[in-house]
């Protein structure tokens, strides 16, 4: 049973009933017309069960989903961020090893629940960073032999 | 008895390390909260690129064995299921911990875990090769229909709202058509560079599965789980064998209904286990001890959730429709090699199909006894802080979809698709139709395409479609398995409505 206001609801089911408008638009409209004979099947039912979720949202009928409390966006934003940047900017741009001990040591530093004034916590956050990074190295630079991008760093 | 013949192939020594390291890694990964053994087996996907598909498939197989009997670890000693399939665990084994008898609860919950898993195998064996020659009578509408069964069933089955699972099935099936047209050669939806090759499928599933558990550690924000390992005192093996022997009545409960419930696409290993406890618990003399510590519960919800892992393989390796998410992606783990189940498996590729099969009977026997003997350093991994949980999955997902095919794209969509799935869950969609959906959406085109130009020179799409007893009988499964959740939702929420209201 839902405890999520019907607000969040009428977001969360209008954001994929948009969706499903978009794809049935495009399966109907879109050339050549045969290679969307199977992209219509699927979108008009799509559409329609997208429309019926939107409708029961809208009339505060949804019974399942629980949403998003502010403390968690709260919670969530600073490491959703931080990933965000390391995947769609860092990794790319900085190397991937270097992007991912930088990612690693930040989210270890946001959500460890040791305190934040110790040396001796810093000091292990540093080194299972150090270990999580040797471990990626040995399995995929040596072991799977994956050509990472290297960039500016390493 | 082909299987036989394959026997000796698991032994080989780089065949039995996979085995060896996929059953130790999934123990420990298993008892892990959060890691799910479909979570597991996708990241370990990239890790079997460079292995032959036998040696690939024997890896995975390990993997989700000893992840669902790994997740018993925690649930014992520390209360949190590794897995949803060990909720039922939860309720006698930590009980048991509590009382001192912690190693007998281990004990006798890998020993059951063997028995039903080894029935459960041979059950695959056995009925695999009988199924897959059945599946040369199927046609294109047939396979349409089948792959369209698949979604609708975990779709209605899996979800707790039959109209949300199905749009889940729906959006999976349409991110499937992304990127260029098989036939014409057309562009379809790709509305981002990193899509004009269509979704990878792996990178979909190391981020459908991975990055929304990533997201749900950082909303729990920097407290710790605050669960503490229970203390195992020394327990002699006899003794637990003795146990379980006393308690052949929820053996073989679990057993049966883990084995049927297997068969069943879309339900898992979590209500395998509360089906064989409830029935255990009623066909008890001593159901008043349920809960309360009582080897019986834990027993028939172990045996019942690893009875159900070689069944849930048979619509898979024989019609290629994954009965659950971690078939899916296993599934996925096939396809990278070029091999698609069913009669191509066992017709063109037999010592793919026995070695892996067989690797997963041993993998049995040898999960029952590590499984003693990792369990107390399980439960010390299992109480690895979340925040070092959160960043090692996101590290290893980055990694993973980026050694597919060492594309940046596929990064962006794991992380996409990922992001998106975690938000569609906390608005009660799920993820495992999606997946299903665009793991058969290709298969249901192909057939769906291929149909319709016999229709076209035939009697029209109609008759061909809808007409004969097998169309007719898989559509009416189709149609059952959404009226009956259909059901079961509405008569769920009618009972809620009484509580609510006597308060």
């Amino acid at each position: 049973m839902t405890t999520l206001p019907r607000f969040q609801h009428m977001i969360g089911s209008g954001i994929v009933a948009a969706v499903g408008v978009w794809v049935t638009y495009i399966s109907y409209t879109a050339t050549p017309s045969e290679a969307f004979l199977f992209p219509r099947l699927i979108a008009t039912v799509f559409v329609v069960l997208a429309l019926w979720t939107f409708a029961k949202a809208c009339l505060g009928w949804t019974k399942v989903g629980n949403g998003i409390t502010p403390t968690q966006v709260k919670n969530l934003a600073p490491g959703l961020i931080v990933a965000l940047v390391y995947i769609f900017w860092a990794a790319k741009g900085l190397g991937f090893y270097t992007a991912t001990a930088i990612a690693f040591f930040i989210l270890l530093s946001l959500y460890d629940p040791a305190p934040h004034g110790q040396l001796r916590s810093w000091l292990k956050r540093l080194a299972i960073t150090a270990v999580f990074m040797a471990v990626m190295y040995g399995l995929f630079a040596k072991l799977l032999t994956v050509y990472t991008p290297r960039e500016i760093f390493f | 008895m082909e299987f036989l013949l394959y026997f000796g192939d698991v032994f080989t020594p780089l065949n039995f390390g996979l085995l060896l390291l996929g059953t130790i890694g999934g123990l420990i990964l298993g008892a892990t909260p959060g890691l799910s053994p479909t979570m597991a087996v996708a990241l370990l996907i990239p890790f079997t690129f460079q292995l032959q598909a036998a040696q690939g498939l024997i890896l995975l197989g390990a993997a989700y064995t000893s992840t669902v009997a790994g997740g018993a670890v925690s649930a014992i000693l520390l209360k949190i299921p590794g897995a949803p399939a060990n909720i039922a665990t939860t309720l006698d084994g930590h009980t048991m911990a509590q009382k001192g008898e912690g190693a007998k609860a281990l004990q006798i919950s890998f020993l059951a875990s063997a028995v039903g898993g080894v029935f459960g195998v041979l059950l695959l064996i056995f009925l695999t090769p009988v199924l897959a020659q059945w599946a040369l009578a199927f046609g294109p509408s047939h396979l349409f229909w089948l792959a369209i069964l698949g979604v609708t069933v975990i779709g209605s089955l899996d979800s707790k709202s039959v109209v949300k699972g199905l749009l889940s099935g729906c959006i999976g099936l349409w991110l499937a058509t992304i990127g260029f047209d098989d036939i014409m050669g057309a562009q379809r939806f790709i509305f981002h560079p990193a899509l004009g090759g269509g979704i990878n499928i792996i990178a979909a599933l190391i981020g459908l599965f991975a990055i929304p558990q990533v997201i749900t550690m950082f909303a729990k924000g920097r407290k710790g789980d605050g669960a503490e390992v229970l203390t195992v005192q020394k327990h002699p093996i006899s003794g637990a064998f003795r146990e379980l022997f006393r308690n052949k009545r929820a053996l073989g409960i679990g057993t049966a209904i883990g084995s049927i419930i297997g068969l069943i696409p879309g339900v898992g290993g979590q209500i395998a286990g509360l089906v064989a406890y409830d029935q255990s618990k009623k066909f008890s003399p001593e159901r008043e001890k349920f809960g309360t510590g009582h080897p019986e519960g834990v027993i028939a919800a172990e045996s019942a959730n690893n009875a159900m892992v070689g069944p849930s393989l048979v619509p898979l390796l024989t019609l290629s429709i994954p009965g659950s998410p971690t078939a899916a992606v296993l599934l996925g783990g096939l396809l990278i090699h070029g091999i698609f189940p069913g009669t191509d498996l066992f017709d063109n590729h037999p010592d793919v199909a026995w070695t892996f099969i067989n690797s997963m009977l041993i993998g049995q026997i040898l999960m029952c006894i590590f499984g003693l003997y990792v369990a107390g350093l399980a439960a010390r991994v299992a109480q690895v802080p979340q925040s070092v949980m959160a960043a090692v999955v996101l590290g290893l997902a980055v990694f993973g979809s980026y050694s597919v095919q060492s594309s940046m794209g596929d990064v962006y969509v794991m992380a996409g698709l990922g992001v998106m799935m975690y938000f569609l869950e906390r608005f009660g969609f799920s993820a495992a139709p999606l997946v299903l959906g665009l793991i058969l959406g290709p298969i249901a085109e192909a057939n769906f395409i291929q149909g319709s130009m016999i229709a076209n020179a035939t009697d029209g799409l109609g008759p061909y479609f809808l007409g004969g007893t097998l169309n007719i009988f898989l559509i009416s499964v189709v149609i059952a398995s959404i009226l009956y959740s259909a059901y079961m939702e509405l008569r769920t929420r009618r009972y809620t409505s009484k509580e609510e209201i006597l308060g």
